[in-house]
C-alpha cells in the first residue's frame, strides 16, 4: 500500500527547545491514525508542521509522494489536507453557512471581473457553492443553524461545524486536534460514531490527536505515542495498550 | 408592535428601494446643480458628503473587512489628488471631457502604492502595520513638499472646478456598488476570513496574500479617486491638506458608522459631514468635539452603529436568502 503521508526524520526546534525530535511516521491511505502522548509532547506541533504553519528545522514531510515541507499553509490545504484546531478556530462573526462557504470557495473558478459585473461563472458558482455548503451542513445536522453566527452555536455544534468546514475542502487527509476535548463520556461515544460515519461517507484518511483513550482505541487502526517530542511507541491499539514505555510515560512509573 | 416590526423587515428587504433612491438622488443632484435649487454652500457640503462616503467605504475595506488598522488613507488621497491635478492643470488643461480619465489615473497611482503597502502586510499585522501606514503618510507628505515640480509646500493652485454634485454622487454610488460586489464574492469572503482568523483562513485554503493585495489595492484606488474629486472641488491642494488629521477624520467616519458594513460607511460619512458642518461655527472646538465622539464610541459601541451588520438593501438577493433566520 502506498503511503499518503510520510514524516521523514523531522525535527523542530524553537530556540533551545526541541519540540519534535527525529520524528518518523508513515500513514497509509484509508486508515485512521491516532497520536497520543502527555501534554507538551509535541502533538499539535506535529500538526502545525504537517499543515505548514511551521517549517521543519530538519527533515521532510511528503504528502502523496510530494515534498510539502515549507510550502505555504494555503497551498498545503488546497493540496488536500484539512484540519481542525484544539481551541476551536471558527470565523466567529460569520454565519455557519459562510464558515463552510469560505472553505468551499477555494474550489470555485471565477475571476474578480466576473464578480464585479455579476456575470459569467460568478452566478452559477455562487448558487452551487451555497447549495453544496447547505448539503454539507445538512449532513452534520447543522442545516437549521445555517444562518446563525458561529459564536452563537453550542460547543458541540461548533466542533461539528469545524469538521464540516474542513471537509468542504474535499481533503484526502483530515487532521483532528482533540475533537473530544471538553466532552463527557456519553458525548464522546456519540462523537466516535460520528467520526466513523465521516470516515466511510467522505472516504477520508484521518489523523487524530486525542486524550480520550476509549475513542482512540475504538477508532484508530494504528497509534503513535509521543513523549518529549520523540516517538516512543507505534503500533495497533492492542500493542500500544500492552507497551510498558507507554504506561511509563503516562503514569510516570518505572517500567522495570 | 409585531406589525411595525414586520413592516420594517419588509421595507428593509425590499429590492427596489435602493435603485429608486439612487435615481431620485441623481435627479435631485442634477436639478440642484443646474437649477439653482440650492445655494452654493449647501451644494458644496453635499459634494463633500459624497466624497466622504467614498473615503469611508474604501477605508472600511481595510479597517473593517480586512481588520487591519490603516492611518494612511490621507496619503492615498494625496496621491490621487496630485496625480489627477497634474493631468488637468499641466498635461491637458481646458479639457473637461478628460476629467474621468484623470480621476481613474489618480485612483490607479494610489492603487499602485497601495499594492506595495500590501506586500508589507504579509509579514506584519496589527499595531506594527498601523505604524507602517503612519510612516507611509509622512513619506508622501514630505515627498510632495520637496518636489518642486508639483509645487513644493505651496501645492497646486488653479485646478479647474470639475467635481460637481452629480459627478460626486455617481462616483460614490459606483464605489459602493464595486465594493459590495467584491465583498459578496469569494474574494471578499477571503478578506473577511483573514479578519476573523488568519491561521484558520490559511488552513482552509484561503490565499491570504492575494486577498490582502486585493483589499489594499481597491481601498487605495478609491482613496485616490476621492482625493482627485476633492482636488477638483476645492481647486487648491497642498501637502498640508493630507495630514494625519485628515486620516483621523476618515477613521472617525468608519468607526462611527460601523466597521465591516456598507450601510455603516454611508451612515458614518453622512453623520460626520453634517456634524462637521454644524460645528463649523465653533472653530477650534470642532477638533475637540469630533475626537471626543471617537472616545465615547470606543467606550460604548466600539464597532460603530452598524458594526459588522449590513442593511439588507446592500445584500445581493442570494445572500439575503441565506441570512433569513428560520423561525
Amino acid at each position: 500500500m502506498s503511503a499518503l503521508l510520510e514524516v521523514e526524520d523531522v525535527t523542530m526546534r524553537f530556540g533551545g527547545l526541541c519540540a519534535i525530535s527525529h520524528c518518523r511516521m508513515t500513514i497509509p491511505a484509508g486508515i485512521t491514525h491516532g497520536i497520543i502522548g502527555p501534554n507538551g509532547a509535541g502533538k499539535t506541533t506535529l500538526f502545525n508542521l504537517i499543515t505548514g504553519i511551521y517549517r521543519p528545522t530538519e527533515g521532510r514531510i511528503r504528502f502523496q509522494g510530494r515534498d510539502i515541507s515549507g510550502q505555504r499553509p494555503s497551498r498545503i490545504a488546497l493540496g488536500g489536507i484539512g484540519r481542525t484546531f484544539q481551541n476551536i478556530r471558527l470565523f466567529k462573526n460569520l454565519t455557519a453557512l459562510e464558515n463552510v462557504r469560505i472553505a468551499y470557495d477555494t474550489q470555485l473558478h471565477y475571476g474578480p471581473m466576473e464578480s464585479l459585473l455579476r456575470i459569467g461563472r460568478h452566478r452559477r458558482s455562487e448558487d452551487e457553492s451555497i447549495a453544496r455548503s447547505m448539503a454539507l451542513l445538512e449532513h452534520f445536522g447543522l442545516a437549521g443553524l445555517a444562518s446563525l453566527h458561529a459564536s452563537e452555536l453550542s460547543y458541540g455544534a461548533q466542533r461539528r461545524l469545524e469538521i464540516a468546514r474542513a471537509l468542504a475542502l474535499k481533503p484526502s487527509l483530515l487532521l483532528l486536534d482533540e475533537p473530544a476535548a471538553g466532552m463527557n463520556t456519553a458525548e464522546t461515544a456519540i462523537l466516535t460514531e460520528f467520526l466513523r460515519d465521516i470516515r466511510s461517507h467522505f472516504q477520508v484518511t484521518m489523523i487524530l490527536i486525542e486524550h480520550h483513550m476509549h475513542l482512540v482505541m475504538n477508532l484508530c487502526d494504528q497509534i503513535t505515542v509521543l513523549d518529549f517530542g520523540r516517538v516512543i511507541a507505534e503500533g495497533s491499539p492492542a500493542e500500544i495498550r500492552a507497551n510498558p514505555r507507554v504506561i511509563e510515560a503516562y503514569l510516570g512509573e518505572s517500567a522495570e | 408592535m409585531e406589525n411595525t416590526r414586520r413592516f420594517c423587515v419588509r421595507v428593509a428587504e425590499c429590492r427596489w428601494i435602493l435603485p429608486l433612491l439612487f435615481a431620485a438622488g441623481l435627479a435631485f443632484c442634477v436639478i440642484a446643480e443646474s437649477g439653482g435649487l440650492l445655494n452654493s454652500y449647501t451644494r458644496f457640503a453635499l459634494t463633500t458628503m459624497a466624497v466622504n462616503v467614498i473615503l469611508c467605504a474604501s477605508l472600511n475595506l481595510v479597517n473593517g473587512y480586512l481588520g487591519e488598522f490603516s492611518v494612511g488613507h490621507a496619503g492615498f488621497m494625496a496621491l490621487g489628488a496630485y496625480a489627477s491635478a497634474m493631468l488637468t492643470t499641466r498635461l491637458f488643461p481646458q479639457m473637461p471631457a478628460l476629467f474621468i480619465p484623470a480621476l481613474l489615473a489618480g485612483g490607479l497611482v494610489a492603487a499602485g502604492i497601495g499594492f506595495l503597502l500590501a506586500l508589507l502586510s504579509f509579514k506584519t499585522r496589527g499595531d506594527y502595520l498601523a505604524i507602517i501606514t503612519l510612516a507611509f503618510l509622512m513619506i508622501v507628505k514630505s515627498a510632495l513638499e520637496n518636489i518642486p515640480w508639483v509645487g513644493g509646500p505651496r501645492g497646486i493652485a488653479g485646478i479647474p472646478t470639475l467635481t460637481t454634485l452629480p459627478v460626486a454622487f455617481v462616483a460614490a454610488a459606483a464605489t459602493l456598488w464595486t465594493i459590495r460586489n467584491l465583498i459578496f464574492s469569494k474574494f471578499g469572503r477571503a478578506v473577511v476570513a483573514i479578519r476573523e482568523d488568519e491561521i484558520a483562513a490559511n488552513a482552509m485554503g484561503v490565499r491570504t496574500r492575494e486577498a490582502k493585495i486585493l483589499a489594499f489595492s481597491v481601498s487605495s484606488f478609491f482613496g485616490g479617486v476621492a482625493g482627485a474629486l476633492l482636488a477638483h472641488q476645492i481647486t487648491f491642494i497642498n501637502p498640508g491638506s493630507f495630514d494625519i488629521i485628515k486620516s483621523t477624520e476618515i477613521l472617525v467616519m468608519v468607526y462611527l458608522g460601523g466597521i465591516g458594513s456598507l450601510a455603516g460607511s454611508v451612515l458614518g460619512a453622512v453623520i460626520f459631514t453634517l456634524l462637521s458642518e454644524a460645528l463649523r461655527e465653533f472653530g477650534t472646538w470642532r477638533m475637540v468635539i469630533l475626537p471626543l465622539i471617537l472616545v465615547l464610541l470606543m467606550l460604548f459601541r466600539p464597532r460603530g452603529i452598524m458594526g459588522l451588520k449590513e442593511l439588507p438593501w446592500f445584500l445581493p438577493r442570494r445572500e439575503l436568502a441565506t441570512r433569513r433566520k428560520k423561525s
